[in-house]
């Protein structure tokens, strides 16, 4: 287990797809076989900053999703890198059968970065608003999925799955700049989950967005007497079984908390590993089998019960329940 | 000098016409082995492919990753055997292998598995994908500065996927004159004729309206396909395709143009006369 409480600022903020736009730049120059392939949202997910400076290397592909996944598929079986990126909603449900047969099933080098991966998008609604990427990418074999904690992590992410993964990465990034969680030089093991903090009463395990928020849920609760374990889980598939069956033992409850439905996203994959191995009380934020709306992000997170203090409830929730069953 | 290129093409057709129908023979005893599979499919497309192994393509059986290889895919994978006897008959592993078909444990799934079978460029299976990965190994091709050629080939009820229309803009919209389309039209597909089920005509149109050169031929016969496969090569800035006009079923008459014999196994006393007919053929 990766146990390092560290003090984490908060203060400067920048949005997960910037900084995976900015990474693929630094990759393009370091790995020439990198290519890149948008559908008509080179500007929205900020691979329009690579087509700048390698456009022989950029394959806008127009609006044809499909399309992409399978051209990525042939360049992949000649050498070549592909990272394909759009929005998180239209590369997994659009192209699922093209990323299931024709890039997991052979187990080929491509790298997708799902970008506006939740419904703090926002306005645009319900058909851009992803609620189960993670899920459809979940249940595909030969997949990684990795939901970065800030644009940090992306970048960390990125690297991580163009230089050490061979086989097909599924990231997720999201549109609006967040809190920077980690430092310049924190080093991620993507094996591994992280422990950000200790804590002995109850722990809450989080992914994308929700880490900062479970952080400073964390924070409450430590106001309220109750020592919370924030695990930071940027990988989905394949999830540290090992670190959640070591925290569940000690802590005896736990909180997920996602922008994602709860149905087979990490709520899900937490609670299959404890209820087969170490059952404990268990809450899952999360979208609740709703589709999204128009809303500011804020306005959003608070109708769909994914603030801090939706945090805090459901750990002080699943503190009773631990105390009931005891 | 004109007759004597008249006679080695006419002895390659031979030849070829020869492999052709071991091929065909192949695909109707692994087929019958395995008690399930497409020959209809499977039997159409045997000359263009026979071809395409035998006298057009640059591959090495001895080395299936050799990066100048021509690539082959089978867009339409349940064409499989076609693909898996034209493969142990250039070589790339034992003919009698071909009789594990569609088993447990087999090298040689009910559709393409690039993991398990050298020679595989892509695993298929799910129509429409192809010709976005040959795209793909074209784009890949011309960045590495390779000489190799894409063959992609397409069913004709596989042109009512999307897919195929939106790889059919991105080959023309990125000029991959190293990639042939090969669409066998044999005119049938699993719930009856293509006409009645999707027409897919003008299917010489639509190709040209996106882009594409196209060259129309009788998929049986060598001289015209050899003729087609020469012309692709000469296209500068834009794809071709080769519609090859051909019968479901080729080589078996009670297998011609019987929409059942898409995805269904001969009896084992229609499988002796099948090999029957294709033992007299080749006398």
């Amino acid at each position: 287990m990766r146990s390092k409480s560290k003090q984490i600022s908060l203060q400067k903020i920048i949005s997960t797809r910037d900084a995976f736009g900015e990474e693929l730049v630094e990759l393009g120059r370091k790995h020439k076989e990198v290519v890149v392939l948008d559908a008509d949202l080179s500007k929205a997910t900020k691979t329009c900053w690579f087509a700048k400076e390698f456009p022989d290397r950029f394959f806008d592909m127009g609006i044809s999703e499909q399309d992409m996944l399978g051209t990525a598929a042939g360049l992949s079986l000649c050498d070549k890198i592909p990272i394909v990126s759009t929005f998180a909603i239209f590369a997994t449900a659009k192209a699922f059968d093209q990323i299931r047969n024709t890039i997991a099933y052979p187990r080929l080098n491509v790298k997708i970065i799902a970008t506006h991966g939740g419904i703090t998008i926002g306005a645009d609604g319900a058909s851009h608003q992803p609620i189960e990427h993670i899920t459809l990418m979940r249940v595909i074999p030969n997949m990684t999925i990795i939901v970065p904690a800030d644009g940090i992590e992306a970048k960390t992410a990125l690297k991580y799955a163009v230089e050490k993964v061979k086989g097909p990465v599924f990231i997720v990034v999201g549109r609006d700049p967040t809190p920077v969680i980690f430092s310049d030089d924190h080093q991620f093991d993507f094996r591994h989950g992280e422990v950000l903090k200790e804590g002995k009463d109850v722990a809450i395990i989080a992914a994308g967005i929700m880490v900062e928020k479970a952080l400073r849920a964390g924070e409450k609760l430590g106001e309220r007497g109750i020592n919370a374990c924030i695990v930071n889980m940027h990988t989905i598939k394949p999830i540290d079984k090992e670190l959640i069956i070591k925290i569940v033992r000690k802590v005896g409850g736990i909180v997920t908390a996602e922008e994602h439905t709860i149905i087979g996203g990490l709520g899900s994959a937490v609670a299959e590993v404890i209820s087969e191995n170490s059952p404990v009380p268990l809450k899952r934020i999360g979208l609740r089998d709703r589709f999204g709306q128009s809303g500011s992000a804020e306005e959003l997170l608070r109708e769909y019960h994914l603030t801090e203090e939706d945090i805090v409830k459901a750990a002080e929730e699943v503190m009773r329940g631990k105390g009931s069953s005891l | 000098m004109e007759i004597s290129i008249k006679q080695k093409e006419a002895s390659t057709s031979a030849e070829l016409k020869s492999k052709a129908n071991k091929i065909r023979k192949d695909i109707v005893r692994m087929i019958t082995e395995a008690k399930s599979g497409h020959p209809g499919g499977s039997l159409s497309a045997v000359d263009v492919v026979t071809a395409l192994y035998f006298k057009v393509m640059r591959h090495n059986p001895k080395d299936p990753r050799w990066k100048d290889r021509d690539r082959f895919i089978l867009s339409k994978g349940h064409a499989a055997p076609l693909l898996y006897a034209v493969l142990a008959e250039s070589g790339y592993f034992e003919v009698k292998e071909l009789l594990t078909l569609r088993k447990l444990g087999s090298r040689l799934q009910g559709h393409p598995d690039m993991k398990r079978l050298p020679g595989v460029e892509i695993s298929t299976g799910s129509l429409g994908h192809g010709l976005s990965v040959g795209n793909g190994m074209a784009i890949a091709g011309k960045l590495n500065k390779k000489g190799y050629r894409v063959y992609v080939l397409l069913g004709d009820g596989e042109c009512q996927e999307g897919q195929v229309w939106e790889a059919a803009m991105t080959a023309s919209h990125y000029k991959l004159d190293n990639v042939t389309a090969i669409l066998d039209y044999n005119g049938l597909q699993i719930d009856g004729p293509v006409k009645d089920v999707m027409n897919i005509n003008p299917i010489s149109n639509k190709w040209r309206a996106f882009g594409w050169y196209v060259i129309e031929i009788n998929g049986h016969d060598f001289k015209e396909i050899f003729y087609s496969f020469e012309r692709v090569k000469k296209l500068k800035g834009k794809p071709g395709i080769i519609i090859a006009h051909t019968t479901k079923g080729k080589g078996v008459s009670f297998m011609e143009n019987v929409v059942d014999f898409h995805g269904k196994a001969p009896t084992k006393e229609q499988t002796v006369q099948a090999l029957k007919e294709l033992e007299e053929n080749e006398e």
